[in-house]
């Protein structure tokens, strides 16, 4: 017995992950922000959120304190990890442009948790990102979902295949190729979609058929990795993301969800605010793009404003980095909702874009999001409201251990 | 001396409404050239500022129109020393040196932009071509006035023509296939060749004395690197890597001309040697490092390590790279990685008005300066803040209150486009 003990000792004290974050404010997005309040965490997880009264910090508990404590950010979504800052053919992994459609592409086979941006971003507070293959593409692959720690993709990724990621509009569109047009892209995506339903059908009748013994034709088809992937889209395990801006493109990738009734997210929507009744009423959630995307070409209508039009209608929404073809070669969330904040958002309605809003939206709202007892413990400490400019992000806790107490 | 040859503009004089007087009282004025004014008074009559000071000593002309500005900010129009705006392109892909080349030939006066930069604040911008090249052509100093017309916008000189630099660039952009160097020293190389003709033609004018058959035939390349050599025209230098930075100052020490370097993304391993060349500084912040691998080191600290060195400070847009809408923005994340509340102000204003030797006439709120300024709903460096007014030459250009100018604040349907057209499509989406 007591050997036993001792082991268990030996084994908390190695794992060192028991820590107590206070803070002036804490922002827990689950109820009121707290004043005075203590986070405490063991085993990397969340073991009490309270008024520094309430929580006892156990004597030996090494303890963080800063101005103002929130959930780790969320980024709904990034090309980071496969996008890297060089921008150079060796650092750049986010499109495939040999095929329109090829949902087969693993998003972990690219991931690189080592990329620079991963750690720039952490230093600001974001702790989780959803990133993969990026728009421009019909289909251009499967994202994934991430911590930003770890070295490598199976000590970082929370969530492997997340969405298949596709595009809709003037991205899908190969300059003297095919699809060239709107509709063409959309064509050759029903067409897949047509496909990857009767592979999974016939691929299921020789499965009931084999169970009954009844298999008289050499077994099920061979298997097809891209009918798989969406496939997965078409039984609603995985949700398509869909990049769309223009408004008529945001109506058609809502035509072609519902003809094949899949889980639809939309990205970027540059122009949802114009059809938001419509998206509400479908109950599709949306990854607006970044407030401060630059306003050029199917995104010249954008507005600052979109992510509190929408939240308003009562549209899930999220903020996103997005993708960036040269600089920056990404954005920062916590600058991007600041700018929501400015634009008809409360702090708190913000800061959920980037926090518990974009958890639901991504699925792992169980796990990260909000400050409560027994998610994991991803916190960011700031020396002031976290939204200003000349606030500064002054440490990072993922899993329970301080990943950044850099002054940034 | 070649003045004459130029087109003459005709000068853009930014008559007031009236003769009358305006006077701003309540508000906290910002003059950026002296302390701020907690409760200020601003008169502006004929264009240029009358009267700045505080409350209480400032006298109020009598016939002046006053308006209560309590609870506002008012700083002096934002001076942006490198944008896009309006979409110009320089130089072709002919040659690598093209200085012959003038932007406001092909910059769109109905453009958005202009309308979003106002927005922003904006009321003195640099128009530059491109940085695909040695040198890719004039830049044109612009008033973001109301106007429909190149000349409408342009900021003439004491002859009435239009004022501007030249925009050189060195590094990666301008490497590319013959003609164009393919190697840094390549780049020097054709640049001090190009600059040692531009020496050797002035000298052949300054010869010929009266004698106008001894006058070599016009270039007017060559004419516009002789008012670069003369100090007339200011180089605007995009450089990145602190080599290629040095390599600047190199050319700026052997042929003695005028220099603003721009984007100066590794100014904090060269900062002391900028100081030492007193070479001016024209920064961008961008939200992350790289984008290319010359712009790795690039970090929201540059601003303050040219504060720490002694050399001067201002900020661009580089817009599109960054929205104008978003200028203050730039100052705002200098001060929060090191930089003074106090320098990173004139980094908006005074400090670029001096690199487009505009300092004369904008960039602080000074008594016989042009009256460009603007109305803030709070303090300039905070996120929360909205420029409410953009006043130029003592008229209103930009009022959030009004519908329409909204739309090119926040965006929305109708702000992309240019022109008569974003006119019609925003009043569609007002309605």
């Amino acid at each position: 017995m007591r050997i036993l003990v001792a082991l268990t000792l030996c084994a908390a004290a190695a794992n060192a992950q028991d820590l107590a974050v206070k803070g002036g404010v804490v922002h827990t997005m689950a109820g009121a922000p707290l004043r005075d309040a203590v986070v405490l965490i063991q085993d990397g997880k969340i073991e009490a959120v309270g008024p520094a009264a309430d929580v006892a910090i156990p004597e030996g508990v090494r303890v963080l304190e800063a101005a103002v404590v929130t959930p780790g950010l969320i980024d709904a979504h990034t090309v980071v990890g496969l996008a890297g800052w060089l921008n150079y053919r060796h650092d750049q992994e986010q499109l495939e442009t040999s095929e329109a459609i090829q949902p087969e592409l693993r998003a972990i086979d690219a991931y690189n948790p080592r990329e620079p941006l991963v750690e720039y971003l952490r230093g600001y507070g974001v702790t989780t990102i959803h990133t993969g293959h990026a728009p421009g593409a019909v289909i251009s692959g499967q994202t994934l979902i991430a911590k930003t720690r770890g070295d490598t993709v199976a000590e970082s990724v929370i969530v492997p295949v997340a969405m298949v990621a596709s595009t809709f509009g003037d991205a899908a569109r190969k300059e003297g190729g095919s699809p060239g047009t709107r509709s063409k892209a959309v064509a050759v995506l029903r067409a897949e979609l047509v496909r990857a339903q009767e592979y999974v059908a016939k691929r299921e009748r020789e499965a009931e058929a084999e169970e009954e013994e009844e298999d008289d034709d050499g077994g099920p088809p061979a298997r097809d990795l891209r009918l798989e992937a969406l496939g997965r889209v078409l039984s609603k395990e995985i949700p398509l993301l869909v990049t769309a801006h223009r408004a008529n493109d945001i109506l058609t990738a809502m035509r072609v969800a519902k003809e094949f009734d899949v889980r639809l997210v939309l990205d970027g929507a540059s122009e949802a605010y114009l059809v938001a009744e419509q998206i509400r009423e479908a109950g599709i959630p949306v990854i607006v793009h970044p407030t401060m995307a630059r306003a050029r070409g199917e995104r010249e209508n954008l507005s600052m404003e979109t992510a509190a039009t929408l939240r308003a209608a009562g549209i899930p929404v999220a903020l996103q980095s997005g993708y960036e073809s040269y600089v920056p070669k990404t954005r920062v969330v916590l600058f991007e909702a600041a700018i929501a904040a400015a634009h008809g958002l409360s702090f708190d309605e913000a800061l959920s874009l980037i926090t518990i809003d974009a958890a639901r939206l991504l699925g792992i709202d169980g796990r990260v999001g909000s400050l409560v007892p027994g998610k994991d413990a991803d916190l960011a400490l700031y020396d002031g409201d976290p939204l200003e400019y000349t606030s500064h992000c002054v440490g990072v806790v993922i899993d329970g251990e301080i990943v950044s107490e850099e002054v940034r | 001396m070649f003045a004459s040859f130029l087109l003459a503009l005709a000068p853009s004089p930014a008559p007031p409404q009236d003769d009358g007087a305006l006077a701003f009282i309540g508000a906290k004025l910002i003059p950026v050239d002296g302390p701020e004014i907690e409760n200020g008074v601003l008169v502006v009559r004929g264009g240029v500022i009358a009267h700045v000071g505080p409350l209480d000593v400032t006298p109020i002309p009598l016939d002046a129109e006053v308006r209560d500005v309590q609870g506002f900010v008012i700083l002096p129009g934002l001076v942006d020393t490198h944008s896009h705006v309006g979409g110009p392109a320089g130089g072709d892909s002919s040659s690598p040196i093209q200085p012959e080349v003038r932007v406001l030939d092909a910059v769109n006066p109905r453009s958005a932009g202009i309308q979003k930069a106002q927005a922003g604040g904006l009321t003195t911008i640099n128009v530059m071509p491109g940085s695909g090249h040695l040198c890719s052509g004039q830049t044109v100093y612009l008033k973001l006035r109301d106007a429909d017309t190149i000349e409408g916008l342009a900021i003439p000189d004491d002859d009435g023509n239009p004022t501007g630099g030249l925009k050189m660039a060195n590094g990666t952009n301008s490497r590319r296939d013959p003609p164009f160097p393919g190697t840094r020293a390549k780049s020097a190389a054709l640049v001090r060749a190009k600059l040692i003709a531009a020496q050797e033609y002035r000298d052949k004018i300054a010869r010929a004395g009266d004698d106008a058959s001894k006058l070599p035939p016009r270039d007017l390349a060559l004419e516009t690197l002789v008012e670069v050599l003369d100090g007339k025209r200011i180089v605007h230098h995009h450089t990145h890597r602190h080599d290629d930075i040095l390599t600047v100052l190199r050319l700026k020490e052997e042929f003695g001309f005028r220099v603003v370097l721009h984007h100066v993304s590794d100014a904090w391993k060269v900062a002391d040697e900028i100081a030492a060349a007193d070479a001016p500084c024209s920064i961008i912040v961008v939200d992350s490092p790289g984008g290319k691998l010359e712009a790795r080191d690039i970090t929201f600290e540059n601003g303050a390590a040219l504060e720490r060195a002694g050399a001067r400070c201002a900020f661009h847009t580089d817009d599109g790279i960054t929205d104008s809408r978003h200028f203050l923005r730039s100052a705002a994340l200098a001060v929060r990685a090191g930089m003074s509340r106090k320098m990173a102000l004139e980094g908006l204003t005074l400090a670029g008005a001096e690199m487009l030797d505009l300092a004369d006439r904008v960039g602080s709120l000074e008594v016989g300066k042009d009256a460009d300024f603007i109305l803030l709903d709070g303090d300039p460096l905070s996120v929360y803040t909205k420029v409410i007014e953009t006043w130029v030459e003592g008229k209103r250009v930009f009022d959030r209150r009004d519908p329409q100018d909204r739309l090119w604040a926040v965006g929305g349907y109708g702000a992309g486009h240019d022109g008569a057209y974003a006119c019609c499509a925003a009043e569609e989406a007002n309605r």
